[in-house]
């Protein structure tokens, strides 16, 4: 066990799987609200939160950095709110307007604060999934990486959230109006939600960033969904998806000697494309296929 | 701050500046009145690819050619985001995602390939992440010169086509516009304005000049020609400023102070602007409701009046406190200022009381006329 831990390749594997199945378990209900643009607004403001917790207390990660984390991602979207509600702006052009603030203001205490050391602007956008192993922590006398640590602990609280919720989210996402009627409260499990797409960002920063961390939130379930119409099923295949995009993204980014955070997210832009094109249902080629359908019938 | 101004450097960063609020502010309009702000942020994060394969291509760091690779990639990802819409169940924010992300994830393995490159020249490739506008050089003005006049000749020659499926894509359909293809050029158009930013704001926050200085010109203007001259205007003034600012700072990058700038532009324009603004519907709504504080005591004191037989019946005001639940102080201090009720004195022993002057008794049967309520009915 001692050695599974201590062995580079498993960790960066592990880390990479960890991100991709919390990211997908939170993405799968904001595809199918169509907030999928949320997960970037939050991703990139979140750089402002994690700055300004490194800024008061020097911690690079934990639970204050979480905490911090989490408060900026609600923040982001509480803002976008009350911008798109004052009806002055569209809701889109209200999103595009708040996180490039938060961002934009982390980058730049960044510049001002912390020029030389282990948080540059560069990591902030791609994220070091290769360096992950090199930061450890002895928990039950295992020296485990940090970042696995803290995904495994996010990806659990994810998952504990989908299935004690999953009735709740389930009306909410599919008929919000019947859900508020319930009394299920719907936005309380929205800013739910996009807490622990915050927490999970914050948690998956240090391996992917902020950037590429919306390709394991979005694409997945994107896919999932051009492939099934049960939930259920939808977020059973977008974990593994997500899971085997780094599983083949790894090797491949050995091979050719690139970004391992690049092309474990590239690799699930190349499952959306073999969905795209090849889905029974709802890709390209059903979609050939109905009109030659429905053109002999 | 003159001396400054001379600085051939900053000369060159000025120009850049200016030449890019005037591409952003005018495509950015069209963007922001689509509703399509975001995918301003789509295409941006997809120059990155283009921005290395343009590299690739010369070996160097020639603008010329990593704009013309970075549109080409934004304007793949506009193709791939509509016809991933069109042709799938997906819809737009979650194909605006995968765009976003995926090509940006391209971007960052042929990054980090060229940076395992043996070649002393492709330093400095990452700033375009955040722009290095210090950098910028009278060629590569060139460049972005061009583009902005070929956008700008664009939205000219083509002016009422693009106005007309802005805002009545139906109606334009109707009259026999190619309202598909005139879309796919106004949503391709965007990434001009993403290149001509990559020197000086950088992939990661063009979207945000995209937007902002749109949305803080349609808070003061409502014609589409006023809007983008104005857009325009604000572009080259949040980029001036920024890149000033930026250049007198040492470490700071030129990108988001130039960001920050536009974001001041949107927040004082959503709070200030005439008739839109914040402010004055907030001091519109308090007026309101001080006026309809008034007009309910007219009424009351009306009725009390009418009740009692005596148009100038004298009412306590402990007992219109507890009536209306709040101290009516105020309200009864501006109805005295305006002539409409005086102080009267009932019985010495008891506090203040009010009576309707005769001023103020037209004006109440006025309100319940206007209300509909006439006073026949309710006597």
């Amino acid at each position: 066990m001692a050695a599974f831990f201590a062995d580079p390749v498993y960790m960066i594997l592990l880390t990479g799987a960890l991100v991709a199945a919390a990211g997908s378990l939170v993405g799968t209900f904001l595809v199918l609200q169509r907030n999928s643009m949320l997960s970037d607004a939050i991703s990139h403001s979140i750089v402002f939160g994690i700055v300004v917790v490194w800024l008061l207390t020097k911690a690079q990660s934990g639970p204050l950095q979480i905490a911090g984390a989490a408060m900026t991602g609600v923040l982001t979207v509480f803002l976008t709110e009350i911008v798109a509600r004052t009806r002055r702006v569209k809701r889109d052009a209200a999103i595009g307007l708040v996180f490039p603030v938060l961002f934009a203001t982390g980058v730049l205490l960044l510049n001002l604060y912390a020029r030389d050391i282990h948080i540059d602007t560069h990591t902030v956008l791609l994220g070091e999934i290769g360096f992950v192993w090199l930061d450890t922590m002895t928990l039950w006398g295992w020296e485990i990486p940090q970042a696995v640590i803290w995904m495994s602990l996010v990806t659990l609280v994810n998952l504990l959230f989908v299935l004690a919720f999953y009735k709740e989210l389930k009306i909410a996402t599919f008929d919000r109006q019947l859900a508020a009627a319930l009394g299920l409260a719907p936005t309380l499990l929205f800013y739910l939600l996009l807490g622990l797409t915050s927490i999970t960002a914050v948690a998956a920063f240090d391996a992917v960033g902020a950037v590429l961390f919306i390709a394991f939130v979005i694409v997945p379930p994107a896919t999932a969904y051009l492939l099934t119409d049960r939930l259920s099923l939808m977020l059973l295949f977008a974990v593994v998806l997500g899971v085997a995009a780094t599983l083949c993204g790894y090797p491949l980014a050995v091979a050719m000697d690139v970004s391992v955070g690049g092309t474990m997210a590239a690799m699930t832009g190349v499952f959306f494309l073999l969905a795209f094109l090849l889905s029974p249902r709802y890709g390209l080629l059903g979609h050939w296929r109905n009109r030659r359908l429905k053109v002999s019938g | 701050m003159l001396a400054l101004l001379g600085d051939y450097t900053v000369q060159n960063v000025l120009l850049g500046a200016t030449l890019l609020g005037v591409v952003s502010g005018l495509l950015g309009s069209f963007a922001v009145l689509r509703q399509q702000s975001l995918m301003g942020d789509a295409l941006s994060h997809a120059a990155l690819p283009g921005v290395c394969i343009g590299f690739l291509i010369t070996g160097t760091r020639h603008l010329g050619w990593i704009m013309a690779g970075a549109l080409t990639t934004s304007v793949i990802a506009a193709l791939f985001v509509q016809l991933v819409v069109r042709y799938s169940r997906i819809k737009t924010d979650a194909g605006l995602g995968i765009a976003l992300s995926v090509s940006f994830a391209l971007g960052v393995m042929l990054l980090t390939w060229i940076q395992g490159m043996p070649n002393a020249s492709q330093g400095g490739l990452d700033t375009f992440l955040f722009g290095q506008a210090a950098a910028t050089r009278r060629q590569d003005l060139w460049f972005m010169g061009g583009v902005t006049l070929l956008a700008v000749l664009l939205v000219m020659g083509l002016w009422k086509q693009l106005k007309l499926v802005t805002f009545d894509p139906l109606f334009a359909g109707s009259i026999g516009l190619p309202v598909v293809r005139l879309e796919s050029i106004l949503t391709a158009m965007i990434a001009l304005a993403v290149v001509v930013g990559l020197q000086m704001v950088g992939v990661v926050l063009m979207t945000a000049m995209v937007i902002a200085p749109a949305a803080a010109a349609r808070q003061w203007v409502s014609r589409l020609e006023h809007m983008i001259l104005l857009s325009m205007f604000m572009g080259v003034i949040s980029g001036v400023v920024g890149v000033l600012f930026s250049a007198t700072v040492p470490h700071l990058a030129t990108g988001p102070v130039v960001v920050l700038a536009a974001s001041a532009l949107v927040a004082v324009s959503l709070l200030l602007a005439p008739g839109r603004g914040m402010l004055w519907s907030w001091f519109a709504l308090w007026r309101e409701r001080r006026a309809i504080g008034q007009r309910q005591m007219l009424t009351t004191l009306y009725k009390l009046a009418q009740h009692h037989n005596d148009p100038h019946y004298p009412v306590e005001r402990s007992m219109l406190d507890s009536f209306y639940g709040v101290a009516t102080d105020p309200i009864l201090r501006r109805l005295h200022e305006r002539g409409f009720i005086a102080p009267a004195s009932h019985m010495r022993v008891e506090g203040r009381h009010w009576a309707l002057t005769d001023a103020g008794y037209s004006e109440a049967e006025k309100v319940l006329e206007q209300l509909g309520m006439a006073t026949e009915e309710s006597a």
